[in-house]
């Protein structure tokens, strides 16, 4: 069962900032989506619209087949936690936590009961009569974390939490957000800037760009299978090869390389304009050339931890391929990159999608 | 010596600044001097006066005597301070603490809600209203309140004599007209420096307006408000603008301290007696200060 349901949602700002374009999704029941997208593509925008604390242009937004397009944020039953954490100064951490349930008229046993559970799941309850200003970074977006959690809305709205949390604290914030999420079993969209905190939290995924969405799906087809140019760009911790080429007689050629057609590229047809796309984790070093092998010169070595990106020059065309810790070639010396059978994908360049 | 310049040159532990303390002392001197001069000692010589049987005019106006506290035992036993005092703080609660403060702030709110351009324009007239010199706005106000051709009365088609039947009210319409832009920009301030996400999160929740208000953006508005509320009291409790437009009349009616004082020193010359008086509002100014001072160190804790 979908929760969430977004159909044809459209935003303009005053000003004619377009931030959401005719956009559409649905999120399952008890799903840890993630939202992603470069800078400005209309995250947040979509995020506050879901809160209401936006008003959509037109469209629809409905949560478990109810149209809640024109409740405002307190009749959602939501709870959203923002990139500043919004704490209040003047309120300790416990009223801090307790504030929204005061509001909804929790009686006194139900918020301290509520609020005790919280903040134990969180292990903050140290900190409940301290002001938010004398309690560190992390500590703080426990708090905002905990604020949502004691409310058990049926729907959690997360603005980049973790942005502001240094690398290992971010980890850990990570994992235990994960674990929260599964317990409470609470539909949960998280906005992010960091793909790999993507990948590693969500069980579906959706990139953004300029106002509409360009690809749903879970975190492995994103890795595997980008359905378009823009995002297989996008995604990867590494930047995807992304070689122009033609189709011709069954083959992909690129320059003075040939690599074969993949295997789900079989509607492909020579003298088609194509893009051929490979991650360099599937691009490896092989002692000679040969067809469907680039040929080069290294220009670049990076060391990535457990292996090395290499970056050769073949012919003018800069092909990137991964080499084991130990094994990587110096710059200058001439190697042969080979991507790894069934792993490459082809894509349209006129219409930018995959085939 | 030594142990100092090593402390010294860790920057920025307070009381110990990049600045020497003979450069700061430099830098602060000129206005320690004015201050002295242009304040410390009026006050000082206020006090003196005040303790002297000192006259503008005949013979003690030549050689003054010191009758030591007898012009403020004199004031706590005249009918007529007294009532001045009494008159003081009903104008002072009347027009600043309910008319400016209060009027600013549900402005400031109001405002905040509308868009920005409206906003910029409403603040733009009432910044007007407050740069115009108070002489002009009282003759503006003298003109409204007239009973033969006031505007005021020809908005109301009725016929009184504002200035006469309802002198303090007068006062106090006009100082908070007055005054109310300027609680109003503060507050308007004090409202904008409010994150937005603190707002938003009391909306998710589901708190009414008058929640919010309460919740937040009172308490996050809290050192905007008191020092608003000294300023505003201070400036209220000292003010000299209602004599442009009653004279402290009719019949003592708008008498307040200020016009009091006026009247002992300049038009009944007794300059011991007004000095005193002066001494005593100088005193209760310091006690209001001292009180406002209190509430927003409390509030910090
Ligand atoms: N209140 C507003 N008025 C006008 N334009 C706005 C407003 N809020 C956002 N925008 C515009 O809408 C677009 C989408 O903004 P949004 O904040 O949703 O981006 P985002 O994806 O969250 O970006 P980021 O990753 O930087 O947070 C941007 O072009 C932004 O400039
Ligand atoms: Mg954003």
């Amino acid at each position: 069962m979908s929760f969430v349901s977004i159909e044809k949602i459209t935003k303009v700002f005053p000003g004619g900032v377009r931030a959401l374009d005719e956009l559409d999704l649905e999120i399952k029941d008890g799903e840890f989506f993630a939202l992603l997208g470069p800078s400005g593509c209309g995250k947040t925008t979509l995020l506050r619209t879901l809160g209401g604390l936006e008003s959509s242009t037109s469209g629809t937004i409905s949560f478990e087949g109810k149209d809640v397009t024109f409740l405002t944020p307190g009749a959602r039953n939501i709870a959203m936690v923002f990139q500043d954490y919004a704490l209040y100064p003047h309120m300790n951490v416990l009223e801090n936590i307790s504030y929204p349930l005061k509001v909804r008229k929790f009686s006194k046993e139900e918020i301290n009961k509520r609020v005790t559970q919280a903040s134990e799941a969180l292990s903050i309850q140290m900190l409940l009569d301290r002001k938010p200003g004398q309690i560190s970074g992390g500590q703080q977006q426990r708090v905002a974390v905990a604020r949502a959690m004691a409310c058990t809305p049926s729907l959690y709205l997360f603005d980049e939490p973790l942005s502001n949390l240094d690398a290992r604290l971010r980890l850990e914030a990570r994992t235990f957000l994960k674990q929260l999420q599964r317990e409470l079993g609470v539909t949960t969209i998280l906005v992010t800037h960091d793909q790999s905190e993507a990948l590693a939290l969500a069980d579906r995924m959706a990139v953004m760009d300029k106002g509409r969405i360009k690809q749903v799906g879970s975190p492995a087809e994103f890795f595997h299978k980008p359905a378009n140019i823009f995002v297989a760009s996008f995604i990867g911790s590494t930047p995807m090869n992304l070689l122009d080429g033609l189709v011709n007689d069954g083959k992909v050629v690129i320059g003075s390389m040939t690599f074969d057609i993949p295997e789900h590229a079989s509607t492909a047809r020579t003298g088609d304009q194509v893009v051929f796309g490979v991650r360099p984790e599937y691009v490896s070093l092989v002692s000679g050339p040969g067809s469907g092998i680039a040929s080069g010169v290294v220009k670049v070595t990076e060391n990535l931890g457990t292996h090395y990106l290499v970056t050769a020059d073949c012919n003018g065309i800069l092909v990137r391929g991964t080499a084991p810790d130990g094994s990587e070639p110096a710059m200058g010396d001439t190697v042969h990159l080979k991507p790894e059978p069934g792993r490459s994908l082809l894509y349209n360049k006129t219409s930018e999608d995959l085939y | 010596m030594k142990s100092k310049t090593m402390k010294g040159s860790r920057a920025a532990r307070p009381g110990n600044s990049v600045l020497g303390k003979g450069a700061a002392t430099a830098f602060l001197s000129p206005s320690l001097i004015f201050i002295g001069i242009f304040l410390l000692i009026p006050a000082f010589w206020t006090l003196y006066l005040g303790l002297t049987d000192y006259k503008l005019v005949g013979i003690e106006a030549l050689n003054p005597s010191f009758v030591g506290i007898d012009n403020f035992t004199k004031a706590l036993n005249d009918p007529q301070f007294l009532s001045s005092l009494k008159l003081t703080i009903i104008y002072v609660l009347g027009s600043a603490i309910f008319g400016q403060a209060l009027l600013g702030f549900i402005l400031a709110w109001v405002l905040n809600e509308l868009s920005p351009r409206i906003r910029n324009i409403v603040e733009l007239i009432v910044i007007f209203a407050w740069i115009v010199p108070g002489s002009v706005v009282a003759f503006l106000w003298f003109a409204f309140f007239n009973n033969e051709e006031g505007t005021l009365n020809a908005i109301l088609g009725v016929n009184i004599d504002w200035l006469l039947d309802y002198p303090m009210l007068s006062i106090i319409i006009f100082n908070i007209w007055r005054g109310t832009a300027f609680s109003m920009l503060l507050f308007s301030a004090a409202i904008a420096s409010i994150p937005k996400s603190h707002i938003e999160v009391a909306r998710v929740a589901g708190a009414s307006k008058m929640q919010q208000l309460r919740n937040i953006v009172l308490p996050s508005a809290r050192s905007y408000i008191l020092t608003n509320l000294l300023l505003i009291t201070l400036w209220t409790f000292n003010d000299f603008g209602p004599y442009l437009l009653t004279g402290g009349g009719p019949g003592g009616e708008t008498q307040i301290l200020p016009i009091f004082i006026y009247d002992s020193a300049l038009r009944y010359l007794d300059f011991g007696y007004g000095s005193a008086i002066a001494a005593i509002m100088l005193f209760l100014n310091l006690v209001i200060s001292l009180i406002v001072l209190r509430m927003s160190r409390k509030g910090k804790k």
